[in-house]
């Protein structure tokens, strides 16, 4: 069901009879809870079916997309690595040819050389710490996931880059879209009112560089804590706008 | 000392602690208890606790433990010292190794571990007060613990444990039924599944006696069940409530 | 290890109602037990079950009684899974594998009572006999479980007491009289290859096998039980298999008892 997007429009079809949602939409299911049954109903993400019935895979809010997809969105977890995403990582080891960075995953990802420098390095002469060392923050992409899960990461793209100086803070990685907010206006309205540069990582790592760092850890956690509560926005503003000055 | 041998543990249908035979002692459950952990929770049953916390999934120690197609389901089960009336030596017993290894093999049947090949997804019980069903107490703690780690499962394990005392069958045996009684069966159960992910049994009990143990044993693991969903739901309540819940998805890079 | 393409064919078998050794779900190797096995032991006994052996020894020593427990003796089964015995087996400290064997074996032993311990009473409160009981399979060809606490049972039937010197000092190689069994407690594991449940599984048949259910017990009571493996059992399944168990115990034991000449 991976690579299901939400925009695809499929024709309503007609409904089976025996077809029923039991958990409405948004509802908060546990493993195992039953969500929907019947022909109708696709798992999703966080849902698996048994015996022609849809169940929840984790502790989350149901989604159900176009009436016939069912996915479970988490509570909590583990980021896992998606092709595409934006993460921001720590180098955790230099070797002959290539980086490891801890990308707070359950796997530690790989970056090569080719993939990592965008010029010809000659390894005889080169010491590959020279461009990125232990230690070092980089935000980069993860290029692929193979099903073994081995995570590949690139840094050739334009965003891709070490980071220097600054902060760093990890937030639980189910609650990163809202940090990001819709069309990226959460994160927009921290930087407006902080005049931070703001990195978020799919990942749950936030980089966040400028004079009121501190204030711009402060709107995070906030928006990490309460994000399941009603409003989030108009308190985001008025806490931002009450420190300032 | 020695009036006491003769004392009754079951009078007109009630129990020394007041309780009916097939009543399970009053429980307490929470989760997220450890802020560390990847998720934790707590279970009571009467003056039972165990306490449970979640690591991982991670990279999987000692690393030929590894398995490349699934995640490896590490559980410990231990004693706090101070768990009960002799001090409890530190460290893996016969017993706790055993338990350790039965409640592992519990969890194997419903996480779904291929989803994280390579991995460890570690469960670190403790019991920190003792009084009969240990065991279960751990397994329901665990059973809460994975689910607020975000760990996949196809259900919710609840346990819990039937015995024999003064030949009557009695549902979460506890005090002196426990050293004083015939027979001690802990189950770990399934509810929608129907299916015993976990048994134990000692003492002497005929057949029928053990079809009704586990009759109540899996009645008592029914009630658990509820309980464990209802901990888990307690702490995200708020957000079924909240209309604009879970709006904005988008995955876009700042 | 035995490959996937080996768990399937058995698997396939199982559902089709056969074994790849020809033997019914329910149906026993054959059982052959040799007592007094090892000479400086007690008691001991070789059991052998198909390609499976299990030699158990039962060594006696005198020592002092559980506080809780002042006027009986103390018994204490061990388990040791060698590198001898199955190339899957590690030399080094128990492992859970290990203990469970010893453990399950026995809880069959103590909660059936067949071993009166207060008769292993020697001065209340100051002296008991210990009785050890050690596990060590030759070969594991499947079903440890069973083979093992047979092999327990006959070497406790084997079991010679020692007279005691005139300081209370057991003489080694003395005959002071048997140790006497009041029941034979007997262990039957069922395990679950797919929807079918057979007995005495060898070697691969246990690997493929998704759950198993120990079942010890006497005449008209079960006295011990265990699940392992990773699969789980439905409930109405965990009946029918303890009726079975119970069942093929009755038949095991009065092979056993032919073998032990009772």
């Amino acid at each position: 069901m991976e690579g299901y997007e939400e925009n695809d429009v499929t024709p309503a079809q007609p409904m089976d009879p025996n077809s029923v949602l039991v958990a409405n939409n948004k509802a908060l299911v546990t493993p195992g809870e039953l969500i929907a049954k019947g022909v109708d109903f696709l798992p999703g993400g966080g849902t698996y079916k048994d015996a022609g019935e849809v169940r929840s895979k984790l502790l989350g809010i149901v989604r159900l997309r176009n009436d016939h997809l069912v996915s479970v969105v988490p509570l909590s977890g583990q980021y896992m690595p998606f092709s595409g995403d934006g993460v921001i990582g720590v180098v955790a080891d230099v070797q002959i040819s290539s980086w490891m960075v801890d990308v707070n995953a359950p796997y530690i990802a790989f970056l090569s050389l080719s993939e990592g420098v965008d010029e010809y390095v000659d390894l005889q002469k080169s010491d590959l710490t020279h461009y990125f060392d232990v230690g070092d923050v980089v935000y980069a992409k993860v290029l692929s996931v193979s099903k073994r899960k081995d995570v590949k990461l690139t840094m050739r793209d334009r965003v891709c880059r070490k980071l220097h100086g600054g902060n760093i803070m990890t937030i639980t990685p189910a609650k990163v879209p809202r940090l990001i907010g819709k069309g990226g206006s959460m994160i927009e309205l921290i930087k407006q009112h902080t005049g931070c540069h703001i990195i978020v990582g799919q990942n749950g790592l936030v980089w966040m560089k400028g004079e009121k760092e501190a204030l711009a850890a402060e709107a995070v956690m906030m928006v990490e804590r309460e994000s399941h509560i009603d409003g989030l926005t108009d308190r985001i503003t008025s806490f931002l706008t009450s420190q300032q000055g | 000392m020695m009036a006491e041998e003769s004392k009754k543990l079951i009078t007109g249908g009630r129990r020394i602690d007041g309780r009916a035979l097939d009543e399970i002692r009053p429980m307490a459950a929470r989760t997220g208890v450890i802020a560390r952990a990847n998720g934790s929770a707590q279970f009571a049953m009467g003056d039972t606790v165990a306490i449970a916390a979640v690591h991982g999934p991670r990279e999987m120690h000692p690393k030929h433990m590894q398995d490349p197609v699934r995640a490896y389901l590490k559980y410990t089960y231990a004693m706090a010292p101070f768990a009960t009336q002799d001090r409890v030596k530190p460290g893996p017993s016969r017993r706790s190794t055993e338990i350790s290894d039965v409640s592992r093999q519990a969890f194997n049947s419903v996480v779904f571990l291929e989803e994280y090949p390579k991995t460890g997804i570690e469960v670190y019980v403790e019991v920190l007060q003792a009084n009969a069903s240990t065991r279960c107490a751990g397994i329901n703690a665990a059973s809460m613990a994975l689910a607020d780690a975000g760990i996949p499962m196809a259900d919710l394990i609840a346990s819990c444990s039937a015995g024999k005392v003064e030949g009557q069958i009695v549902l979460d045996v506890a005090g002196e039924e426990d050293t004083e009684g015939e027979v001690d069966l802990p189950i770990a159960y399934i509810p929608r599944r129907d299916e015993i992910a976990l048994l134990q049994m000692d003492g002497l009990i005929t057949l029928e006696e053990f079809k009704k143990a586990l009759e109540l044993a899996k009645q008592g693991c029914i009630k658990i069940h509820e309980t464990l969903v209802d901990a888990l739901k307690e702490k995200y309540r708020h957000i079924e409530l909240s209309v604009s819940s879970a709006r904005s998805e988008d995955k876009e890079d700042v | 290890m035995i490959t996937k393409l080996d768990k399937e064919f058995i698997r396939t078998l199982a559902r089709d109602g056969k074994r790849e050794n020809g033997r019914r779900f329910d149906e026993f190797r054959p059982l052959k037990i040799e007592l007094g096995y090892a000479k400086n032991a007690e008691g001991s006994a070789l059991v052998t079950l198909g390609e499976t052996r299990v030699l158990a020894g039962v060594k006696l020593s005198v020592g002092t009684p559980f506080a809780d427990t002042a006027n009986e003796g103390v018994l204490m089964v061990n388990a040791e899974l060698g590198p001898k015995a199955s190339p899957e087996f590690e030399a080094g400290p128990p492992s859970a594998q290990a203990i469970e064997l010893a453990r399950v074996i026995d809880r069959g032993i103590r909660e059936s009572k067949c071993v009166d311990l207060e008769a292993l009473c020697i001065t209340p409160k100051e002296k008991v006999w210990i009785i050890s009981v050690d596990i060590d399979p030759l070969n594991d060809g499947g079903n440890l479980m069973d083979a093992g606490g047979i092999a327990a049972i006959a070497a406790l039937y084997n079991t010679k007491i020692p007279k005691l010197d005139e300081d209370g000092r057991p003489m080694f190689g003395t005959d002071a009289g048997r140790l006497k069994l009041r029941k034979i407690p007997v262990p039957v594991t069922i395990y679950k290859i797919g929807s079918a449940v057979v007995m005495d599984p060898d070697f691969e048949e246990a690997e493929a096998a998704d759950a198993r259910l120990t079942v010890t017990s006497v005449d008209g009571f079960l006295c011990a039980m265990q699940k392992g493996g990773t699969g789980n059992f439905k409930s109405d399944e965990v009946v029918r298999v303890v009726e079975s168990a119970y069942g093929k115990a009755a038949e095991l034991r009065s092979a056993i008892k032919d073998a032990l000449g009772i």
